[in-house]
């Protein structure tokens, strides 16, 4: 080594150049750069835009208790006043069975998929299944639930009803967002529990979905997110109420995507256009709250680093 | 507590490709066992098949026997969740678990199995942290994260994990390989404690390291690639790295070969 350092001239005089920019370079940088920002700025003008209408418009029902605590009763489209309790009630009790039914299967569907089932044959029929579920739009899962819950079955429309076709629409998003934070969770994880004497199901449930556990919070909310603002099913297997029903498994039930469609049709009246700016709004608080409720439960649960 | 492990004639595939062609050897107990060899040669695959860590890959397999003590690990109606409740591994990169504090990570091998009581839960996680020479370091912090200790402490973490249930044997697969001299040095010093109680495997690619810790040394070697790995030589560490009988070892020690 020194050797070789020895015969070697400590510069050769020249200055290379360092600067790296050729005029084409620099060009294609720049193009690049303004195509980026300008895809951004067009994905954030809708975006941007509809909340900017939703929110002058329909904030100022919000503000009234009513909005929280009444219903719709007795109230006709020309008519101020009332609430949308009986719609987010609604919503709320569909999106929760709905969850309730879904959540366990995606997540012991993912953990299958990941876990025992890698590579074999049922797996990838498995997996094929979930490809053709995402694909389902939410009106033919709504027939489908009327063909079996009310054609076969000869039961009534009711909530529940709705409820178990969201399921088809949950279930695949959440399979597939848990199936993806579980190959997340290094082998190396799994294999110091296995290194400890602990049984691979034990490893699972103690070491890989709680490591897992923020991304699999994540995708429960974006699959509540989808679900909760489907209007087909709820057209198609529940009526329309202005009563409060928080009965999911008799008589019609509000909820807010069918609230906005009952006030659309008459959107010439000042009052009914109001609702629906604020139903609307509602929906999307909705939403918003429980994205934060679940960041907050994903931050309790989170890998811990510091 | 440390057990002899004799392995006769094992050859070690992954599905149709033999990795580890016919190995018989003797670890003795309450000792350092260091296998080394150029990479792909076979020795961590080897080092795995002791305490069926091999067949979580899919497709992989073994044949041939491996005798811890009287019993065979590959005998039928053997478990291998038992096997590695006494055989217990520590891996090439440091591995804590990113949910569980400092203190759960020592005390997971034991709740994990089901054991609840708190104060037995603390003694274990402290004799473990003392023996792992991670307990000064630690002992004011248990609650906080393991996975926010520096590598060389998040390793003897895991070397504390592992001595916490009290295993017979314990594996390294190159423990070191991702550490500072200084960590390093610690590991080596933990090992050369570790012995007393346990019977020690190392895999290790810093042929120094198989000197300063080792009892025994085994020489891992392959014809060429794609062809399995086999045992050349097994010695003690002093006559390996002084007057070994294989050619090859010797062309491999003094660096003469990949």
């Amino acid at each position: 080594m020194t050797a070789i350092a020895e015969n070697k001239p400590a510069y050769d005089g020249k200055v290379l150049d360092l600067t790296g920019k050729s005029g084409a370079r620099a060009f294609k940088n720049t193009l690049a750069t303004v195509l980026i920002v300008l895809a951004f700025a067009v994905a954030m003008i809708p975006l941007v835009w509809i909340l900017f209408t939703v929110v002058s418009k329909g904030y100022h029902l919000l503000l009234s208790a009513d909005w929280w605590s009444q219903s719709q009763r007795g109230i006709t489209v020309r008519r101020a006043g009332g609430g949308a309790y009986h719609a987010i009630m609604g919503t709320l009790i569909m999106a929760l069975i709905t969850a309730v039914i879904a959540v366990p299967i995606a997540i012991l569907g993912a953990i299958y998929l990941v876990e025992y089932g890698k590579g074999t044959r049922a797996a990838k029929v498995v997996s094929f299944m979930i490809d053709i579920l995402t694909g389902v739009p939410s009106i033919v899962a709504a027939l489908f639930v009327y063909a079996v819950w009310i054609t076969v079955f000869g039961f009534n429309r009711v909530g529940f009803a709705v409820s178990l076709s969201l399921v088809l629409l949950m279930l695949p998003v959440v399979l597939r967002s848990t199936e993806e934070m579980l190959k997340l969770v290094p082998d190396e994880l799994r294999e110091a529990s296995y290194a400890l004497g602990v049984p691979k199901w034990k490893t699972i449930l103690k070491v890989v979905v709680p490591t897992a556990f923020g991304g699999i919070i994540t995708g429960v909310m974006l699959g509540l997110a989808r679900v909760m603002g489907e209007t087909a099913p709820l057209l198609i297997l529940v009526g329309y109420s202005k009563n409060i029903n928080l009965n999911p498994f008799s008589g019609f039930q509000g909820a807010l995507p069918t609230m906005i469609n009952q006030d659309r049709t008459e959107l010439a009246l000042p009052n009914a256009a109001d609702r629906v700016w604020a139903a609307a709004l509602t929906l999307i608080l909705l939403v918003l709250a429980l994205n934060l409720l679940a960041r907050l439960i994903a931050r309790f649960s989170a890998i811990k680093s510091k | 507590m440390a057990k002899r492990i004799e392995v006769s004639g094992l050859n070690v595939y992954y599905g149709d490709f033999k990795a580890v062609e016919d190995v018989s050897m003797t670890v003795e107990p309450r000792s350092v066992t260091a296998f080394i060899g150029p990479s792909g040669c076979g020795k961590s695959t080897f080092l795995r098949t002791l305490n069926r860590m091999h067949e979580v890959i899919p497709g992989a397999r073994v044949e041939g026997k491996v005798m811890l003590d009287q019993q065979d690990l590959y005998a039928t109606g053997i478990d291998p969740v038992a096997v590695r409740r006494v055989v217990g591994m520590v891996f090439q990169r440091p591995n804590p678990f990113p949910t569980m504090s400092i203190f759960d990570n020592v005390a997971s091998g034991l709740k994990l199995n089901g054991v609840k009581d708190r104060k037995k839960l603390t003694e274990v996680v402290e004799s473990s942290l003392k023996g792992a020479n991670l307990w000064n370091e630690v002992k004011d912090r248990l609650d906080k994260p393991g996975a926010g200790l520096s590598g060389g402490q998040q390793q003897r973490l895991c070397i504390a994990r592992a001595i916490a249930v009290e295993p017979e044997v314990i594996l390294m697969d190159e423990p070191c390989s991702a550490l500072d001299p200084i960590s390093t040095l610690a590991i080596e010093d933990l090992i050369e404690k570790l012995k007393d109680r346990f019977t020690v495997v190392i895999v290790t690619h810093n042929m120094q390291q198989a000197a300063r810790v080792s009892d025994q040394t085994a020489f891992f070697n392959l014809a060429a690639t794609g062809k399995p790995g086999r045992l050349i030589e097994m010695a003690p560490t002093k006559q390996i790295f002084s007057n070994p009988a294989e050619k090859a070892t010797e062309d491999y020690i003094t660096g003469r070969f990949g």
